[in-house]
């Protein structure tokens, strides 16, 4: 899978190196998040390279790649784990966004993957280019290669005068044989002097002195500004329009019709206003006269989905998974429960709105894109440009936010299509309620558990009813659907033995678009299951934490259902350890002051194990939560501080969909807007938050999206330790605490 | 129209329509991008610059009403990143994104002008009007409070 090459760069890059010679290393950085997506790809790809080490005669280190930075702080983790086998000063090195190029591997940043998915290969390279280093200053003082030694950005041999940087061995180093990334040695863990250690992001001076520059600060001689008036309701189109009122707008210059575009890029169409600056287009758009065709969703409203949920909860689903014989099991117990959970599409709501820049000329294109799909969004503009691939240049800029919204390529379909008919370089932007009103929701679900204990408290039966809007419904092509496996993720898994399980799935048909949020279907499966655990422990009278760890039981690791060849499989020990952990962190098994009580909850998501103990006070109808405490098993951690920042962003993600926020929907369009009704948790409301992160010798895994499904279930499990009231539909509801 | 105010020190006059808001002047009128654009409507806080000192939400500030004051943004804290809120913020590594930082940024300095040594609930009611959607909130907290020490001492 890795090939390693010595080229020199402006081959590849159009930004122009120092040197004309360099030590140049690609490698093919393994996709874990989206396979199927992949594999295609990789059929595609006649060069597998996505990644590159460069070593220029000045002695600088530079890493060349393709995954995006929405926060996460990849562009941080992954050259520490560069420089960790380089043996550079990891600040050495410097990262360079690989330009979109169609012969290379998917630049895809999503799934929590980019470090489990990058780990091994940006070991292997920088190994590869630590050797053929060694190997040429060896022959320069015509010793063996075991006498020398790489350190501090150099290779040394016997007493400190033998030492060369890396700079002055590049030109003899490239000229060397590549050594087999499979047998190249790489550094023993227990040499790591940057991997596992706390590191501050690279991006922090530009992001707190305004220089960053995110895709809506992308600017271009000559551009337009363009906002786009889209048919409120899901699925409807322009019928007729008058622009008289906006083309008197001063600054506006062009109004034009754009078409909708359907399966694989799901945009709205409607009007688009071009203007001079911002301002002027979202003037111009207010002043439109549009008449919409607003077409059959019109009639779909919340009320109308819940009823849906309801009629498909009287019937049986399809089953999904069965062991044993659940019903029998429920019909004979001593002690059954049942507990009916809902939850609402959510909107991912990007501090920075979409926006994407666009210039299509006769003879190629160029696009500065805040993306987590830049070749996605490549391959839209080549197609409305008609123009092949590699005559698109799509820059990928900082992005103020991903959370899986801008794995979409919606925002650049659009903006390619007004920059056709424009033929400047155009900006397309979105305004926040545009946001709001044209996403792609976390599905809305509803779940029907019953449970069953024995005279012994063990768990008898678990039966779980799901019926969803489900995301694969709306993506996969037409009859190749199987909701039903993309929907439950590890309430398909669950760590709590019984010899009764039964799992079944129904779809339920909305005309509200659904793509992947952040932490996906653990958002909602994290909650249900870790909610009805907690309902059982309560049944049996157990203390909820001892519940669950005697319940789970013995080490043993449990394959993942719904993908058992590519899934890791859940192992039963590691989640013990963070429960256990999480507990003692918070001081569990003491008493709380007075006012205070306490919920748990553990879950395995993206091959990491979280657990979480929220800390909440209910008075008058309003719950506070006081802290927050976390224990994550992510594998080895690359940058601890950087696990630890992502698990604090995640808490607040999950505190703001358990709190405030619904997308609710009324005659076929979102009923919300900006921020006054779709609120976000503020400074106020920010809990004390400790993250204790496992220093695990295991692969590392995912850390973006993990920190969030424990929180929605530990919190409800806290309220209803202090109020007896258990919290079934989400956003909680004051009424709900009554 | 003509408009003049002084922006980051120095004299400075625009010809847009009157209604323009500061916000669009500032990123699209003279390019300076680090005043971000959130939410239009004064609910997010990320285009938070000071005028006259305060702390203003210029997505909704008219270019009119700035006539002859004193505008400062995110470029104009310090030339190189070394105001002691700015140093404070690398130094608790708060942003993630950071699309939102300006806007924090310039309401923690606005804060710490008026109270160098803000409580939590200072903190609170300063900085509830700035949204994170990355949850940085428990740095941002950390952050005002060092760079609180740090103004202290120097």
């Amino acid at each position: 899978m890795a090939t390693v090459s010595a080229v020199n760069r402006r081959d590849f890059l159009k930004t122009g190196a120092a040197g004309g010679v360099a030590l140049v290393v690609g490698f093919h950085l393994a996709p874990r998040a989206f396979a199927d997506q992949a594999e295609e790809q990789e059929k595609k790809a006649a060069n597998p390279l996505d990644a590159w080490v460069r070593i220029t005669p000045d002695n600088k280190v530079t890493l060349i790649l393709g995954k995006s930075e929405m926060g996460q702080s990849v562009m941080t983790s992954l050259p520490m784990i560069l420089a960790e086998e380089l043996c550079v000063d990891w600040k050495q090195v410097k990262i360079e966004q690989a330009p979109t190029n169609p012969k290379i591997y998917d630049h895809g940043t999503g799934g929590s993957g980019s470090v489990a998915g990058s780990w091994l290969p940006l070991r292997q390279a920088g190994a590869a280019a630590r050797e053929m280093l060694v190997t040429a200053a060896a022959a320069h003082w015509n010793v063996s290669p075991d006498t020398c030694k790489a350190q501090d950005g150099g290779v040394l041999h016997g007493a400190r005068k033998n030492f060369l940087t890396y700079g002055e061995l590049v030109s003899d180093a490239a000229k060397l044989p590549l050594p087999d990334f499979k047998t190249v040695p790489l550094k023993n863990s227990n040499d790591f002097t940057i991997v596992g250690h706390d590191m501050r992001r690279v991006d922090g001076r530009e992001k707190a002195t305004g220089a960053a520059k995110f895709g809506l600060d992308s600017r271009a001689p000559g551009m337009q500004y363009a906002v786009i008036a889209r048919c409120p309701v899901f699925g409807g189109k322009v019928k007729t329009f008058d622009a008289a009122k906006t083309k008197a707008v001063p600054g506006v210059r062009d109004v034009f019709v754009i078409e909708p575009v359907g399966q694989g890029a799901f945009t709205a169409g409607g009007v688009a206003v071009l203007a001079d600056n911002s301002w002027a287009a979202i003037q111009g758009r207010k002043a439109l006269q549009i008449t919409w065709d607003e077409g059959p969703a019109a009639s779909e409203s919340s009320a109308s989905l819940h009823q849906q949920f309801l009629e498909n909860a009287a019937k049986p689903g399809k089953v999904v998974r069965n062991d044993g014989d659940a019903a029998a099991a429920l019909a004979g117990a001593s002690k059954k429960i049942e507990a009916i959970y809902e939850l609402p599409f959510a909107c991912h709501a990007t501090m920075e709105p979409m926006n994407c820049m666009v210039h299509i000329r006769p003879d190629g294109a160029e696009a500065w894109v805040p993306t987590q799909a830049p070749q996605w969004a490549q391959q839209v503009i080549a197609g409305v440009a008609k123009l092949p691939p590699e005559k698109v240049i799509v820059h990928t800029t900082l992005m103020g936010g991903g959370f899986g919204r801008r794995y979409q390529a919606d925002f650049v379909m659009e903006a390619a299509q007004v920059a056709k008919v424009s033929g400047k370089p155009v900006m397309v932007f979105w305004t926040r309620e545009d946001d709001m009103q044209h996403g792609f929701y976390r599905p809305a679900s509803y779940h029907h558990f019953s449970g069953a204990l024995d005279a012994k408290g063990n768990l008898a039966a678990w039966k779980h009813f799901q019926t969803s809007t489900s995301i694969d419904a709306m993506w996969s092509p037409k009859g190749k659907e199987t909701p039903e496996k993309s929907e439950f993720a590890t309430a398909a898994f669950i760590p709590y033995q019984t010899p009764n399980f039964r799992l079944e799935y129904t779809l339920a048909n909305s005309s509200v678009p659904r793509a992947w949020w952040r932490s996906v279907e653990h958002s909602s499966s994290g909650f249900v299951v870790e909610s009805f655990v907690d309902e059982l422990a309560a049944a049996a009278g157990a203390d909820p934490l001892e519940f669950r760890l005697r319940v789970i039981g013995d080490d043993r690791k449990i394959p993942d259902f719904t993908n058992p060849k590519e899934g890791k499989p859940l192992d039963t020990a590691r989640l013990k350890n963070v429960l256990r952990l999480a507990a003692e962190k918070a001081d569990w098994s003491k008493p709380l002051p007075a006012g205070i009580s306490r919920g748990i909850a553990g879950y395995f998501s993206f091959e990491s194990y979280t657990a979480a103990v929220v800390e909440v006070s209910v008075k008058d109808g309003a719950v506070n939560v006081q802290r927050i405490v976390y224990a994550v098993d992510c594998g080895r951690p690359i940058n601890p501080e950087g696990v630890r920042a992502q698990v604090e962003s995640a808490a607040i993600y999950a505190l703001s969909a358990t709190s405030h926020d619904a997308i609710t929907i009324k005659g076929g369009r979102v009923e919300q807007s900006n921020f006054h009704d779709y609120q976000m948790p503020r400074m106020n409301e920010a809990p004390k938050t400790e993250v204790h992160v496992v220093m695990s010798k295991e692969e590392p895994t995912g850390i973006g999206e993990p920190g969030l499904p424990v929180v929605a279930p530990a919190m409800c499990n806290a309220i209803f330790a202090a109020t007896g009231k258990r919290i079934r539909r989400l956003p909680i509801r004051p009424e709900d605490l009554a | 129209m003509a408009t003049s105010f002084t922006l980051n020190g120095k004299p400075q006059t625009v010809d847009v329509s009157p209604d323009m808001p500061l916000l669009w002047v500032l990123r699209d009128t003279l390019n300076m991008t680090g005043t971000k654009f959130g939410c239009g409507m004064a609910l997010c806080g990320a285009c938070t610059v000071h005028i006259n000192g305060e702390a203003t939400r210029s997505c909704i500030t008219a270019i009119s009403s700035v006539a002859g004051k004193k505008v400062t943004t995110i470029e104009g804290l310090s030339a190189d990143g070394s105001h002691p809120v700015q140093q404070a913020w690398m130094e608790e590594d708060v942003p993630q994104c950071g699309y939102c930082q300006s806007g924090q940024i310039m309401s923690a300095v606005a804060l710490l002008s008026k109270k160098p040594k803000p409580t939590d609930a200072d903190i609170d009611d300063a900085m509830s009007g700035n949204i994170c959607r990355c949850g940085t909130y428990q740095r941002i907290r950390k952050a005002i409070h060092r760079a609180a020490s740090m103004q202290s001492k120097a």
